[in-house]
């Protein structure tokens, strides 16, 4: 770059020095074809992954629909944590499979996409959150899954600004730790696989909104293809990928699922200093909290209470999540709040995703993860490819059919006391 | 933050108010009858449309009374006065 | 020093001191520390964050994207604009090398809230602002009046004329009307965040040395009139990035401010008529002035002043670079690139609208080819934009715009020249700043644009332009310029990014207000807490309620002091405060059938002066909580719930009750705080019982278990029942908790013969665990039903229905894994499991296999027990009762623990020990 060359530069090299150059060129933007083997509903992160396994796979007749700018939605607002230290077996195979595919993300996309393994704290304020959080740090290990329980002041030891004294209303009697976690940049990640899927051949349309599935054919349980602003498009397996604008797609299908959208919201500071060297998050002292490649504290807010598509929510929410950081954190005081948005997630009866067979014999699901989406994005993709491809659910999505709510086999993240995020 | 209307209070800060979803999911009268997808329905499924969504409100930090308004998830508007009508408040 | 004489509305009489990289100056009350700087010809050691460039100051208020000190003294603040800071005496500051520093230290100073309700609110107090401000009081409006800067007046700098008067001597007498109006105005108040219902967020500064440093105004307003102004755009050129270049208007700002001229021979770059302003005022205030005009004929009203100056005009010409090193010495200008010498370049490209609160609620933008910015197109209800906000300029014009009928007049601006949009000049692309916060170049935004990205998101995530400190107040238009420019699509196709709260940054504390610490979360104590807290009792959170947990003597860990207090209890008489229980009084003709629904068994059968444990569920058939249910009378019960759930299964119960069976007649009060709790259990407990009420038959036959009776003490109204959380002999005694220190005197009193003992939470669990009792939220975590519990005896078969019957019978229900409630004694008698421990199958060769290890449930309670000499505890297994005597593992650390599958229920499983 010129502009640096023309100053004399005998500092210290300043801190956005060390951010990656992006590639000269990232996707081709598509036309819609008239036909696809397989329709990708939804230009996310999880639409994006999958697209990119399914050309792994060989299957490279693929349309990636998004409706306004891809990877717009829950991918380009969300908080980046990525952990697979999750209670319940279903879940930690997902997530563990998740986290093993990003440890080898950058060398597979061939993209910088700043995945940093610092480390997440779960804390825990009262007796019943230590247990709980025993139980899970128990269960992670018989999972393979790298965790241990620390007390305060290896807390303190980890994480020095963690305010682990008993002055605070609920002070911290410990905190899991998975080393392994870290954060990722979130539009990098959306990027990297979107040009390894437009490599593949894989068509990436933007703007192209489906408005609805034409039915019937050889039978009435088949969709044979999309509506779209941009026309209709024949598909041989539709997959939806449109996390909190799912139940919009279901409900041109006339399928019904347990979802409920949600605003969720997150913020950043300034650029500081490096103060905060690991991941931490608070159930109790409700915060999450990290500190980005850049300078900035990354946090997310509580989910609003109510159903919203706006992209926004309540302001008291920040405020009560700006408390909760002050009293974990004393020395984010007058850290600054730079920015705040909010996306909208969708969020199932047991906090845990919906993926798999729909009553329409090709068409697939893939929603419900809440807040969980970011983290999960390689592994979902990588199973889920597999699933479009074998017309089944890979073993590791299985237990997360749709039907499960009525036989009552739940994976309840939630009702364990597992930490949300 | 939004001003929500109670219908006995008046407007009062979202704040005070507790989120009930969907209205209109009547307890069925014969659970045994059902079938476990019938039941799973009434349990766990509830609409979740973009746009006007007739919803179920709590004032909790206030009168405690629940009533039903529609309100559109999209803007967050409310687009009907809430209704104190126990009829249509399940 | 560039002071000048007669400008500025500083108090020269007296001086501060500000410490900036290590060098003092001097300033005056009513300085920023930009203006001292520019004072001094100084600027802040700043460089930039990617390629390490010096950086200046650029503007004078929170739209300079690149004047940002690192406040040290007198408490560290990061990341603060030089323009915004009031330079104060002591203070120290340093410039910024791209990050911020965070104090090491806690920030001790005070931030609270303040709500304010109005009928209108108008946001700045610049010439639109006031006017509007003013009809509203005079038309009876409540009216809330914010600015962001030190005074009103906005860009008024007292050289117009307002209703044939100096606008300033307007401004002085609008704010005096203003505040007779009874208008509640807020200088040094950003209003930052705007949300739905006329609900806005202002930061107030009230200075470091107020009680409270800084204030956060929650206004709920009928109607929010937004006139925030509007915020100059500048034109990018090569090395526009250089010290020394400043935006137009803001060199005025400063001289009629701060009484500062910024440079001596000044260069101003305009394509727009304001600048000639800047350019008359700063020849007037001594310095030598040129304009360079890139349009090709310049305002008659502009020339003539100039030509009044001897400012020279040239027209059709453009800056194409800068020349310096730490600072602009030249200006590049033509296509010759001829060198004209400057110490100061003001550049005015227009004007773009601050209408950054209308877009937090959802108001749309639309681009105006005539001002080259985006403005106000459709309005929320309840929201108003006027004046510069609105993308109306010229002073007559903002005036009749926000002032209604009974605006005041300025003269019309002579013949204006239509602004020539120009995003930027020809030159080098990569020299070409566009954020200049962010090191982001005009070649930046063609590599992104290249590689395939057309939306304004995707070029400002690929290039991070817009994300600094400024959100791309300055860089934000001229980014989607060039986007339009490069893509060959009109502006207002390439669309925009979204304006989010906060309009300018704000510290956390600030809006943590006052919730931290105690006021974090209520704090709720009993009616006995100063007697626990004598007795040295150490305490647990439960929900927000503080119990004593136990009571240790000297030389005693909990451990110990649990061992004693269970020992006292299942040998002689022990005392605890159970007044957190939730209590619930549930009332009339209907309650039978309102209790029956909601538990799982029987509660209309119960018999007035009896008590039955309740277990109550959930639509999914798990376990929600559980409690005792007390008949006072045909249509009252009085429900307990547990401690930590009492909120939620009165809102549950409500909700039931109102919108599902609104029919029945029943009434549901909260009286957890009304009434209090002292659990007397042991075997003595009959003694003390009879002791302090002699007036009561305490035999077991005269008052037997699962029974309660009213009585009373000194005349004070005491019921008493006998339940038992600990298979003792015990009675609970509920008193109006103003009594309940006195009771609880008198029952220690009563109890002194046999040592009686109080005991906390911890020996609760520890002798309801020995009976095999559950606790809901340790023992369950909602995936729990009570047949899991082995409490099938409570869940009904008579009744047709209930909460949570029709789960039972989903094929989950059924199988056969389900995880049941059993104990787990470790084999060895010694090792206590940790609560939270996974049980795996027994490993023959005393190792793990390899993971993933199938687990067989979780220890849920573990405890030492005095009554068993051993440890033992509460599991979850999977088929658990079908495994009764199996030996398992527990994983402890790296050890493999074997302990044996047994009956929930240790001590005296044939109750004996009930009736004492």
């Amino acid at each position: 770059m010129t502009a640096g060359t023309s100053a004399p530069n005998t500092a210290p090299k300043p801190p956005g020095a060390d951010l990656p150059e992006h590639p000269d060129h990232l996707w081709r933007d598509a036309e819609p074809k008239k036909a696809y083997d397989v329709v990708i509903v939804g230009g996310g992160g999880h639409g994006l992954a999958t697209a990119h396994y399914l050309a792994k796979l060989g299957i490279t007749n693929v349309a990636v629909l998004e409706k306004g700018w891809l990877a717009g939605g829950n991918m380009a607002r969300n908080t980046t944590l990525i952990r697979s230290n999750y209670l319940w077996d279903e879940s930690a195979g997902i997530y563990e499979r998740a986290l093993e595919l990003w440890e080898g993300l950058e060398e597979d996309l061939d993209y910088p996409i700043l995945f940093s393994q610092r480390g997440v704290l779960n804390l825990a304020h009262t007796e019943q959150d230590v247990r709980d959080s025993v139980r899970r740090v128990e269960a992670n290990k018989l999972n393979g899954i790298d965790a241990e329980w620390l007390g305060p002041d290896e807390v303190a030891k980890v994480c020095p600004i963690v305010n682990v004294s008993s002055d605070i209303r609920y002070p911290v009697q410990g905190a899991t730790f998975q080393p392994r976690a870290g954060i990722a940049k979130h539009d990098y990640v959306a990027w990297g696989f979107a040009r390894r899927a437009s490599e593949a051949g894989i068509d990436i349309i933007q703007d192209c909104e489906v408005t609805g599935f034409v039915t019937g054919g050889s039978g009435a349980d088949r969709v044979t293809g999309v509506r779209t602003t941009r026309g209709t498009i024949a598909a041989g397996t539709v997959a939806l990928c449109a996390a909190g604008h799912t139940s919009t797609l279901l409900d041109m299908l006339g399928v019904r699922a347990p979802l409920q959208s949600h605003p969720l919201q997150a913020l950043v500071s300034e650029l500081l200093e490096p103060v905060h060297p690991t991941i931490v998050m608070s159930n109790a002292v409700h915060v999450y909290v990290s500190q980005a490649h850049k300078g900035e504290l990354v946090m997310g807010a509580g989910v609003d209470s109510y159903n919203g598509y706006g992209q926004r929510g309540a302001f008291h929410v920040i405020e009560r999540q700006m408390a909760a950081a002050v009293e974990l954190f004393p020395v984010f005081a007058r850290a600054h709040l730079l920015r705040s948005w909010a996306g909208i997630v969708d969020v199932t009866p047991d906090a845990s995703p919906i993926i798999g067979h729909t009553p329409y014999e090709n068409v697939f699901l893939n929603c419900g993860w809440g807040t969980g989406g970011f983290k999960a994005t390689p592994g979902l993709g990588w199973a889920f490819a597999d699933t479009l491809a074998h017309g089944r659910p890979h073993p590791l999505v299985a237990p997360f059919g749709l039907d499960r709510f009525v036989s009552g086999a739940l994976v309840d993240e939630h009702g364990a006391a597992a930490v949300a995020h | 933050m939004q001003l929500i209307t109670c219908p006995w209070c008046g407007p009062r800060e979202e704040i005070e108010f507790s989120y009930g979803g969907q209205a209109g999911v009547a307890y069925p009268e014969h659970p045994a009858s059902l079938t476990d997808e019938q039941w799973a329905h009434f349990v766990f499924f509830r609409d979740n449309p973009k746009g006007p969504f007739a919803e179920r409100w709590s004032h909790n930090a206030g009168c405690r009374r629940w009533f039903t308004a529609v309100r559109d998830t999209r803007t967050y508007r409310f687009l009907s006065s809430p209704t104190s009508n126990p009829e249509l408040t399940s | 020093m560039s002071r000048v004489d007669g400008y500025g509305r500083i108090d020269r009489s007296r001086t501060v001191t500000v410490t900036v990289d290590g060098t003092a100056y001097t300033g005056h009350p009513g300085d920023t520390v930009a203006s001292v700087l520019l004072a001094h010809g100084a600027r802040p050691q700043n460089s930039s964050v990617k390629y390490g460039r010096p950086r200046g100051i650029g503007a004078a208020w929170t739209e300079d994207p690149v004047g940002l000190v690192q406040v040290e003294e007198p408490f560290p603040e990061p990341m603060l604009l030089a323009a915004t800071v009031e330079a104060t005496d002591g203070l120290v500051v340093r410039g910024v090398a791209g990050q911020g520093r965070l104090a090491e230290v806690p920030d001790t100073a005070r931030y609270d809230r303040k709500h304010t309700h109005c009928d209108v609110l108008v946001v700045g107090a610049g010439p639109a602002g006031l006017v509007a401000a003013r009809a509203a009081a005079r038309a009876g409006r409540s009216v809330v009046l914010v600015d962001d800067r030190s005074a009103a007046g906005g860009t008024l700098t007292g050289t117009e004329t307002i209703d044939g008067r100096p606008s300033l001597e307007f401004v002085a007498d609008t704010v005096a009307e203003l505040a007779a109006l009874g208008v509640v105005h807020l200088q040094r108040t950003t209003a930052f965040g705007h949300y739905d219902d006329g609900f806005v967020l202002a930061l107030e500064r009230r200075g470091e040395s107020a009680r409270t440093r800084q204030r956060v105004h929650r206004i709920r307003a009928g109607r929010v009139v937004v006139a925030a102004g509007a915020i100059e755009r500048p034109i990018a050129f090569e090395d526009n990035d250089r010290p020394g270049v400043v935006l137009a208007a803001s060199a005025r700002d400063l001289l009629h401010r701060h009484g500062v001229l910024a440079g001596r021979e000044v260069v101003v770059f305009t394509s727009d008529d304001a600048a000639y302003a800047a350019a008359a005022d700063l020849a007037d205030a001594g310095a030598s002035v040129r304009v360079l005009d890139a349009r090709e004929r310049a305002p008659q009203a502009g020339r003539r002043r100039c030509e009044e100056r001897g400012v020279p005009v040239e027209t059709g010409t453009l800056v194409h670079g800068t020349r310096g090193e730490d600072r602009v010495t030249a200006a590049v200008v033509g296509p010759d690139r001829r060198e004209v010498p400057c110490d100061l370049l003001l550049v005015s490209g227009g004007w773009n609208p601050a209408a950054h609160l209308a877009s937090h609620v959802g108001g749309s933008l639309v681009y105006d080819p005539v001002i080259g910015a985006f403005r106000p197109a459709e309005l929320p209800p309840g929201v108003t934009v006027v004046g510069a906000a609105n993308g109306t300029f010229a002073l007559a014009d903002v005036l009749r715009e926000a002032g209604g009928p009974e605006a005041p007049v300025a003269p019309a601006q002579e013949w204006p020249e239509p602004t020539l949009v120009l995003w930027r000049t020809p030159g080098d692309p990569a020299r070409q700043f566009v954020d200049i916060a962010r090191d982001a170049t005009v070649a930046d935004v063609e590599r992104a644009v290249g590689a395939g990205m057309s939306h304004p998101e995707h070029v400002k995530r690929y290039t991070t332009i817009g994300t600094a400190h400024d959100q791309g107040k300055t860089s934000g238009i001229i980014a989607l310029g060039i986007i339009a420019e490069l893509t060959g699509r009109p502006i207002q196709e390439v669309g925009t990014t979204t304006a989010r709260p906060p309009y300018t940054p704000v510290a956390f504390a600030a809006l943590a207000g006052r919730e931290r610490g105690d006021l974090f979360d209520p704090v709720r104590t009993t009616a006995l807490h100063a007697w626990h807290v004598a007795a040295g009792a150490e305490f647990e959170d439960v929900g927000q309620w503080q119990r004593a947990r136990h009571y240790p003597r000297a030389g005693e860990d909990m451990t110990a002091a649990v061992l004693r207090e269970c020992a006292a209890v299942r040998t002689s008489v022990g005392i605890m405060d159970a007044s957190t229980l939730g209590k619930i009084d549930v009332r009339g003709p209907d309650a039978p059938v309102l209790l029956d629904r909601l538990y799982t068994n029987l509660m209309s059968s119960l018999k007035v002066g009896r008590v039955r444990y309740g277990v109550m569920c959930g639509n999914d058939g798990m376990v929600f909580d559980d409690g005792t249910v007390l008949r006072l009378a045909e249509d009252r019960y009085l429900v307990t719930t547990t401690t930590g759930n009492a909120a939620a299964v009165l809102d549950r119960m409500e909700e039931w009750l109102q919108t599902e069976w609104p029919d029945l007649r029943v009434r549901l009060t909260s009286v957890t705080e009304q009434w209090s709790i002292a659990a007397v259990a042991g075997p003595r407990s009959r003694d003390v019982i009879g002791a302090v009420f002699p007036g009561v038959d305490v035999s077991a036959e005269a008052f037997g278990f699962t029974t309660w009776q009213d009585t009373s003490l000194d005349g004070v109204p005491v019921r008493l029942a006998r339940i038992s959380f600990s298979g003792e002999l015990a009675f609970e005694v509920t008193v109006s908790s103003p009594y309940a220190p006195a009771l609880w005197e008198r029952l220690v009193e009563a109890g002194a013969p046999y040592g009686i003992t109080p005991y906390g939470t911890e020996t609760m669990h520890v002798l309801r665990a020995e009976k095999g009792y559950p606790i809901i939220g340790q023992d369950t975590d909602g995936t729990v039903s009570p047949h899991d519990l082995g409490m099938a005896w409570a869940v009904s078969t008579k009744k047709d229905d209930f909460v949570g019957k029709r789960s039972y019978a989903r094929a989950e229900n059924r199988n056969p894994l389900r995880k049941q409630l059993v104990s787990l004694l470790p084999t060895d008698g010694a090792t206590k499991l940790p609560e939270g421990s996974q049980i795996v199958a027994h490993c023959d060769d005393g190792r793990l296999p390899p993971a993933p290890v199938p687990m067989l449930g979780h220890v849920t309670s573990s405890y030492h027990s005095a009554a068993l000499a051993r440890p033992f505890a509460l599991a979850l297994v999977k088929g658990g009762r079908e495994r009764l005597g199996e030996v398992v593992h527990v994983p402890v650390g790296d050890e493999l623990v074997a302990a044996r599958i047994g009956e929930s229920v240790l001590v005296d499983p044939e109750g004996a020990r009930r009736d004492g």
